[in-house]
């Protein structure tokens, strides 16, 4: 097949670039990584948004309607309606975390593609903004679908105390999640090194983070074990926003909330403008 | 009397680069790439070639030294060094489950163009590059020499001044790497600055109008073409068996084993 040759196009005199992006620019950089993401986890919806489905279905079906029944309430509401934002928590944290940490690695890893942004002008902070972005998404959406098959189970009747308290914990609990992803991701030389943390440290943290329970059900020294849980604060006040009720104060879990996306930004930001695991 | 003022489209100075396992890969590297020029940078395999490509676009870290490129130093002014450079790597490196096509545009938008102008520019790019088919595809489909006219297109699409190709016809066929090397020189008329590595010396000594040779983390020569190819000794490369081109015999007198 033959290479034509390049034409007419001139490169030296009307294609310089003189000044460093532009806000427009930046904001162009930011999308195209966003779509981009976006566009993969849609391509492959069966491992992105159906398995958090499928699971949130077999908890809800268990804990909820055969467990549940025999339970009663708790904290003066019924079994089903405490467990379900608990359960819609642990779709978030685990979609945004998965998605930032496993984008990452295997731009990184498989087929070495974060090239493509790393010799790009796109700076440092946008490159985090366009993973993290990616994950927010894909928590709030998988948070979403989860929601609208726990109505089924509710018999239609899911309480809404406040939904701006639900929607602003949705978002910023799946930006700490996305950005504990990268981290991760960063981090990661192996395939094992993504799925270690989830598994060993993630998910403990959300099972015992108060989604099936009431803190105060439990004995004093695991009261004191859970109240050092930060998934437990975010738990809390994502349930606030649903029944209106909560273990802690609300206060404390927007600034468990804010302090760990301005530690884990940091992070993040540190990480890539050395080019940890990025650069040689 | 006018003078035209030509600068560097690459400056590289006293760069060296020590890996954390302890390799020293550059040793004081310093070269100049002229405006406007066809550079060709030589070297045997593991000489430092791919690590000064590295250092130049961002993606190793030198150790001490400095780049500057059109005069924006890369320490400094990084996001505007690298907007001049297009980069094609020695490696693959693009998702393989996406389409050219899409490559291409998003490679645009990491660039801050919108994808309403890097579309019909990235159509044209695959085009000219003989990808006209295969640009709606996955990338899986493409063969070799086509995933390497894939990394062309997609170090073209902001129209970089400063274009930077690292062994970009390696395990091309014949027929396409004449073609390349056609596209290429025709890149270096519409003013872009190339900066090659290659084995393929004799086709180097044709296109190249400056070379440096690396040879173990230092320069061993640098200059013009003719300046390169007046090393040659043809007494000497005929008491030894001549074996290739001027260029070549250069090559192996600076850089083998004594």
């Amino acid at each position: 097949m033959d290479i034509v040759a390049a034409g007419s196009r001139k490169y030296s005199s009307s294609s310089q670039v003189k000044n460093s992006m532009s806000p427009a620019q930046l904001w162009i950089s930011f999308y195209t990584m966003l779509r981009k993401d976006v566009v993969r986890m849609f391509r492959i919806w069966v491992q992105t948004f159906l398995p958090s489905v499928m699971t949130s279905t077999l908890y809800f079906l268990v804990f909820g309607t055969v467990l549940g029944s025999r339970i009663g309430d708790m904290q003066g509401v019924d079994y089903m309606q405490f467990v379900v934002p608990g359960l819609v928590m642990l779709a978030i944290v685990t979609s945004s975390y998965a998605n930032t940490s496993f984008t990452f690695f295997s731009s990184k890893f498989f087929a070495r593609s974060i090239d493509e942004i790393l010799v790009s002008p796109t700076p440092p902070w946008l490159m985090i903004a366009g993973y993290v972005g990616g994950g927010v998404v894909r928590g709030v959406l998988v948070g979403t679908l989860v929601l609208i098959v726990s109505i089924f189970f509710t018999g239609l009747s899911l309480s809404v105390h406040s939904l701006a308290i639900i929607l602003s914990f949705a978002l910023l609990t799946s930006l700490v999640f996305a950005l504990a992803g990268l981290v991760n991701g960063i981090y990661a030389k192996s395939i094992d090194g993504i799925n270690l943390v989830p598994t060993f440290v993630l998910t403990p943290l959300v099972y015992l983070g108060g989604i099936f329970y009431s803190v105060t059900s439990l004995p004093s020294w695991w009261q004191a074990i859970t109240y050092s849980n930060p998934l437990f604060y975010l738990v809390n006040g994502f349930r606030y926003g649903f029944l209106g009720i909560t273990d802690v104060k609300l206060v404390y879990s927007v600034g468990i909330l804010l302090s760990l996306i301005a530690l884990l930004v940091a992070v993040n930001w540190y990480l890539i403008r050395k080019g940890l695991g990025l650069r040689q | 009397m006018i003078h035209y003022l030509t600068m560097n489209a690459l400056t590289v100075k006293d760069v060296t680069k020590t890996y954390a396992t302890g390799t020293q890969a550059l040793k004081g590297v310093s070269f100049e790439v002229p405006e406007g020029d066809f550079f060709a940078l030589l070297g045997p395999n593991g000489a430092g070639k791919t690590t000064i490509i590295g250092v130049v676009t961002g993606l190793v870290n030198k150790t001490s030294g400095s780049v500057s490129v059109f005069e924006y130093n890369t320490d400094k002014d990084t996001e505007l060094a690298k907007a001049q450079i297009g980069l094609v790597g020695q490696e693959v490196n693009f998702n393989p489950f996406e389409k050219p096509f899409d490559i291409v545009v998003n490679q645009g938008g990491y660039y801050g163009i919108p994808r309403s102008k890097a579309m019909p520019r990235a159509k044209q790019l695959l085009e000219d590059l003989g990808l006209g088919e295969k640009m709606y595809q996955s990338a899986l489909t493409l063969s070799g020499g086509m995933k390497r006219r894939l990394m062309i297109a997609r170090a073209l699409i902001h129209e970089p001044r400063f274009l930077i190709l690292d062994e970009p016809t390696a395990g091309v066929d014949v027929e396409l790497r004449r073609g390349m090397w056609d596209y290429l020189r025709k890149l270096t008329k519409d003013g872009v600055t190339i900066l090659l590595t290659t084995h393929y010396l004799e086709e180097s000594e044709q296109l190249s109008k400056h070379v440096a040779i690396i040879n173990k983390g230092q320069i061993v020569a640098s200059g013009t073409m003719d300046e390169i190819l007046a090393m040659h000794d043809d007494k000497e490369a005929a008491k030894d068996g001549y074996r290739g081109g001027r260029l070549e015999e250069v090559f192996i007198k600076l850089t083998s084993e004594k």
